[in-house]
């Protein structure tokens, strides 16, 4: 009895608390940066595309709606032929971005993806990449690594020292 | 057996063997990097370090490398000691200083031994702040890519390299941390079993060229358990798809035939299913032009029906059908056209010279006494006679075995001293350069000459004289030639050197005569048959290995087809107008004449293949069939062991096997044959009622209806990714997947992850081992068979006893033999681009040869 009470209470008193519906659309909420919506592909701080194909956003993702297929340039970079992610099949769980070695993949504050064909919600790489390095600013994947690419010799990564010379027997 | 405590817990495991090698073959995950089950251990890594304890109040115990312990009765050790533990991951934290930052675009990335490792030990957070040594690349030929940054100086590339494959162009350079291991400059790695080092190396140094083309990952590829289709050893392969094509080769562990390796004409002539001279759609000519007029440009594209009721009208109207098969072209398939035409019409498909020399040798292996080797018995054998074949450019693997074959000496040297046979170093130091007699004679140098004792190259005829000096060395009672005898060949004195190669294979345990079609002699066959006879007389466990140069030459041959030459005969004489070409090049087969005017004479020609070819250009008829990669069937191999390939994808379009064109054509023609061959089932099974050879193939493979914990087996790895996105730009409903009515495996990622029998394993995956090294855990002891291994066995077993020996006729034999060459002398090999790229120079070939 006391219980039934306390519940017809509570409901009641809930008719005075402050409203926090927002009249979506005419007013938004801010949403946090690390709010998982719209996924985006982002680039180096010089410009270039981060992906560098190693396919381990694909891996992780649950529900298996990204697939692409890595290729090189001439100057042995790699980055993906084509990238796609089938939003109708997408379930926001941010694991794809946990994966990127490379602070490649976002998930952005963005969730108005509404559309009336699923077909529309299948995105490519030229749906996903932007001009900008998304959340990550700094982080340049080639500077680190030990591969020889164009325009970063051996030994020119950020961790590198220089190309051993293997014919001198000097410790 | 001798029992071991592990971590107080005692295990009983077999005495000859190593104690990394017990703890693995007991499940443990013990981290390796130097050992190797086929490079045996050298403790130079320093990877496997467990703790060792004097007895059971030994509290303290000492640090101990497991790979170079012998395992002895009431050894007492531990592989979770926190102190072993933290020395592992010491190891790994070392080797970790100077690797880069590469996986996400390393090409080992996802079945990297030292990711494993890495993981294994608990190293997960980098201390150091120095800066990471680098190296510069050599550019290694067309197959293998080289990124020595990546190296953590194990040594398996050079002792693979140099101690198991016999190269010479690849060592280590350089001191304390700068070594380096490549070759001396820039160029192709001239060893052709090069592509094994993308296996052995446990990190991404050498990885595969032909990938890094269309690269994906292990777990995105869906594979399936294949059979190598490029020469008669019958290699066994895990071919790799993704996205509709063919990405890669990889071993797969027989410990009866391959082994642990491959060749690079096998891992690295895929691409021939990727070619653009594929055969995509049935293609027609119409209205088909009379006979023996030229025959126009190629064909119209048209869809199945038509063309199915287009061969079906060609059919009911032809005067007599000549059906033609192929050594290139499965059993099945085979079979199939050898029942829609009649046995009468069926012609296997090989040149004239080589059918009646693969007849001979089967007749050989029916009937003689020596046994047909497997390639782990030649490995065995301490004393070979290469007989005129050119081993490592005919049946490389089988040179490989050979070459094996040769230490054995260091081993009964190392035995007789007691040595563990597992410490490689120590083998090889007691062995010195001491090897078991390997005698070649050829007609020209091989690769293989360096492990030989002597070698004699001299022209056929001579081959001839000399082997049958040695068996009547052997048996005084072996008829001598009918002519040509002579003393002294090319400088050698015949009579001494078969005195010396006689006595050799008498004083052998083991003795083995290798010969082939390489020279296409009978005269070499013929003798090597005798001398084998001869030493079976003596009372030797003697074996006799025959090499044949396509995956299938004997099963067309089995199937007792007629020769070329009467499928000439048989329309020059107007006996037949039409004719069916399954899977095969007849201008490979005979000489450009007799071909053209074959064909010009057929009103009607049907060519089944998967590739464009002279003879393809010049049918009426063209129907695109599977290649190994997108059909199943069955190989006969050189030693007559059935083996089963299964597709690995569902191919886009009309494409399918032959035998399901010639199901199909069947089926358009009413033909009167009982029962349709819709599954390879069905067709095995009618098979093995009709000929009693054949009885036991249906054993070969469970059948398809095999389920394990009513689950098929998956040919998708449980990590397969994109599944929901990779046809999304072309339909957003993801279809059901195809039914695979023809084995037990799935084109699907669902399904048993229970280790399935050893024929249907299309991955080696365990939790924690992603690398190729997983295969550890599909194994009963570590190196040894395979949980539910089969290999199968031979077709023919041993019979005989009863054969005669051999009367020779040198007149029979060519003067010259055929060069051939690993990389250019096979067709489909030929198509892929990389291997094109290692081709010698056209000149050097011949005509027959090339595409
Ligand atoms: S994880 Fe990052 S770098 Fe790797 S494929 Fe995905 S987006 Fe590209
Ligand atoms: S070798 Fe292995 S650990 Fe090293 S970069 Fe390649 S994948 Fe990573
Ligand atoms: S290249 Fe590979 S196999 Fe050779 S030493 Fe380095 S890591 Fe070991
Ligand atoms: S030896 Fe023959 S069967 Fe084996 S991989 Fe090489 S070509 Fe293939
Ligand atoms: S595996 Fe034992 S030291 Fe390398």
């Amino acid at each position: 009895m006391f219980s039934i009470l306390r519940s017809i209470l509570t409901v009641f008193m809930t008719m005075f608390r402050k409203r926090i519906t927002v009249q979506y659309p005419e007013e938004r909420s801010t949403l946090a940066p690390r709010w998982r919506g719209r996924i985006i592909l982002s680039r180096d701080p010089d410009g270039r595309e981060r992906c560098v194909a190693c396919h381990l956003c694909a891996v992780a993702c649950p529900v298996d709606c990204i697939s692409l297929q890595a290729t090189e340039d001439q100057m042995g970079r790699r980055y993906p032929e084509f990238f796609r992610i089938n939003f109708s099949r997408c379930i926001f769980c941010g694991y794809c971005e946990e994966a990127c070695p490379t602070c490649a993949i976002q998930l952005t504050p963005d969730f108005e993806m509404g559309e009336y064909l699923r077909t529309n919600l299948v995105y490519e790489k030229e749906d996903l990449l932007i001009s900008g390095p998304g959340k990550y600013p700094g982080y340049n994947y080639y500077r680190e690594a030990g591969l020889e690419i164009g325009g970063k010799a051996k030994g020119e990564g950020s961790q590198d020292e220089p190309p051993v010379d293997v014919k001198s027997l000097l410790p | 057996m001798v029992t071991i405590f592990i971590d107080n817990k005692p295990h009983q495991v077999k005495p000859d063997q190593n104690l990394l090698q017990a703890c693995l073959s007991l499940g443990f995950d013990l981290p390796y990097f130097c050992w190797h089950p086929a490079l045996h251990a050298v403790g130079a890594c320093r990877q496997c370090a467990v703790k060792q304890y004097k007895d059971d109040k030994d509290a303290k115990g000492r640090i101990i490398m497991s790979c170079m312990t012998p395992v002895s009765e009431g050894l007492r050790i531990s592989v979770d000691d926190p102190e072993a533990r933290a020395f592992r991951k010491g190891i790994v934290e070392q080797l970790m200083l100077n690797h880069p930052h590469d996986c996400p675009v390393c090409d080992e990335g996802g079945e990297c031994h030292l990711q494993d490792m890495t993981v294994m030990t608990g190293h997960n957070y980098r201390r150091s702040r120095f800066r990471k040594r680098t190296h510069q690349n050599q550019d290694l030929g067309p197959f293998l890519n080289h990124e020595m940054n990546r190296c953590i100086q194990c040594y398996r590339c050079v002792r693979f390299y140099r101690g198991v494959a016999g190269g010479r162009d690849l060592n280590v350079f350089g001191a304390h941390d700068h070594v380096y291991f490549g070759r001396h400059a820039d160029g192709p790695l001239e060893s052709e079993f090069s592509g094994n080092l993308i296996e052995i190396c446990p990190t991404g140094v050498f990885t595969d060229k032909t990938l890094k083309e269309h690269y994906t990952r292990k777990w995105d590829l869906q594979t399936a358990p294949s059979i190598c289709v490029h020469c008669g050893v019958g290699c066994n392969t895990i071919a790799g798809e993704r996205y509709g094509s063919l990405r890669r080769i990889m071993n797969r562990y027989n410990r009866d035939i391959n082994g642990y390796f491959l060749c690079d004409r096998g891992r690295f002539g895929y691409e021939f299913v990727n070619s653009h001279k594929r055969i995509r759609t049935p293609l027609v000519k119409s209205p088909s032009p009379p006979a023996g007029e030229g025959r126009g440009e190629g064909g119209k594209p048209a869809d199945r029906e038509t063309v199915l009721t287009h061969i079906a009208d060609i059919l009911s109207k032809a005067k007599g059908v000549i059906a033609i098969g192929s050594p290139r072209a499965s059993l099945e398939s085979n079979f199939a056209l050898r029942t829609l035409a009649g046995e009468n019409s069926f012609f296997s498909g090989i040149g004239n010279e080589e059918q009646s020399l693969v007849s001979l040798i089967i007749d050989i292996q029916k009937n003689s006494p020596a046994s047909s080797p497997s390639l782990r018995e030649i490995q065995a054998a301490d004393a070979v006679l290469i007989l005129g074949e050119d081993l490592p450019n005919t049946a490389p693997l089988m040179a490989l075995a050979v070459r094996q074959a040769s230490r054995n000496k260091q081993f009964e040297i190392a035995a007789a001293m007691k040595l563990p046979l597992w410490d490689d170093n120590a083998v090889r130091n007691a062995g010195q350069s001491a090897k078991s007699p390997v005698y070649i004679i050829s007609p020209a140098e091989t690769r293989l000459d360096d492990v030989a004792a002597k070698t004699a190259h001299v022209p056929i005829q001579d081959i001839v004289r000399l082997a049958s000096a040695i068996s009547q060395k052997l048996d005084p009672n072996i008829p001598p030639l009918s002519s040509g005898e002579r003393t002294e060949v090319r400088g050698q004195d015949v009579d001494a050197l078969a005195k010396e190669i006689a006595t050799v294979l008498m004083n052998a345990k083991h003795p083995l005569i290798v010969s082939g079609t390489g020279c296409q002699s009978t005269g070499v066959v013929q003798t090597a048959a005798n001398i084998a006879r001869a030493l079976q007389l003596k009372g030797k466990a003697v074996q006799l290995a025959f090499a044949v140069h396509e995956c299938n030459t004997l099963g067309a041959a089995l199937l007792g087809g007629r020769t070329l030459d009467e499928a000439f005969t048989v329309m020059q004489d107007g006996l037949a107008d039409t004719v069916i070409i399954l899977e095969n090049d007849l201008y490979r087969r005979a000489d450009e004449a007799s071909v053209e005017q074959f064909l010009g004479r057929a009103k009607n020609i049907i060519v089944l293949d998967h590739i464009m070819h002279r003879t393809a250009d010049q049918a009426d008829v063209v129907l695109p069939a599977a290649t190994f990669a997108e059909s199943s069937g069955t190989l006969i191999n050189y030693e007559t062991r059935p083996q089963r390939y299964n597709e690995v994808f569902v191919p886009r379009g009309d494409i399918q096997a032959g035998w399901k064109w010639i199901n199909a054509i069947m089926m358009a023609t009413q033909h009167p044959a009982p029962g349709g061959f819709a599954t390879l089932d069905d067709i095995i099974r009618k098979m093995s009622r009709e000929l009693p050879l054949f009885a036991e193939l249906a054993d070969l493979v469970p059948p398809a209806g095999f389920r394990i914990a009513g689950q098929k087996v998956p040919r998708q790895s449980h990590r397969y990714s994109g599944r929901t996105s990779m046809i999304a730009d072309r339909t957003v409903h993801e279809p059901k997947p195809a039914y695979d009515a023809d084995s037990p495996l799935a084109f699907s990622m669902e399904g048993s992850e229970q280790q399935p029998p050893a024929p249907l394993i299309s991955r080696y995956w365990s939790p924690g081992w992603n690398s190729v090294q997983a295969l550890n855990r599909f194994q009963q002891e570590v190196g040894g068979d395979l949980r539910k291994e089969s290999t199968g066995t031979r077709l023919i077993k041993m019979i005989g006893g009863q054969s005669e020996y051999f009367r020779i006729d040198l007149s029979e034999d060519p003067a010259e033999s055929p060069q051939y060459f690993i990389f250019g002398s096979e067709e489909l090999s030929n198509l892929s681009p990389a291997l094109g790229k290692r081709r010698p120079m056209d000149d050097q070939q011949d005509p027959r040869m090339t595409m």
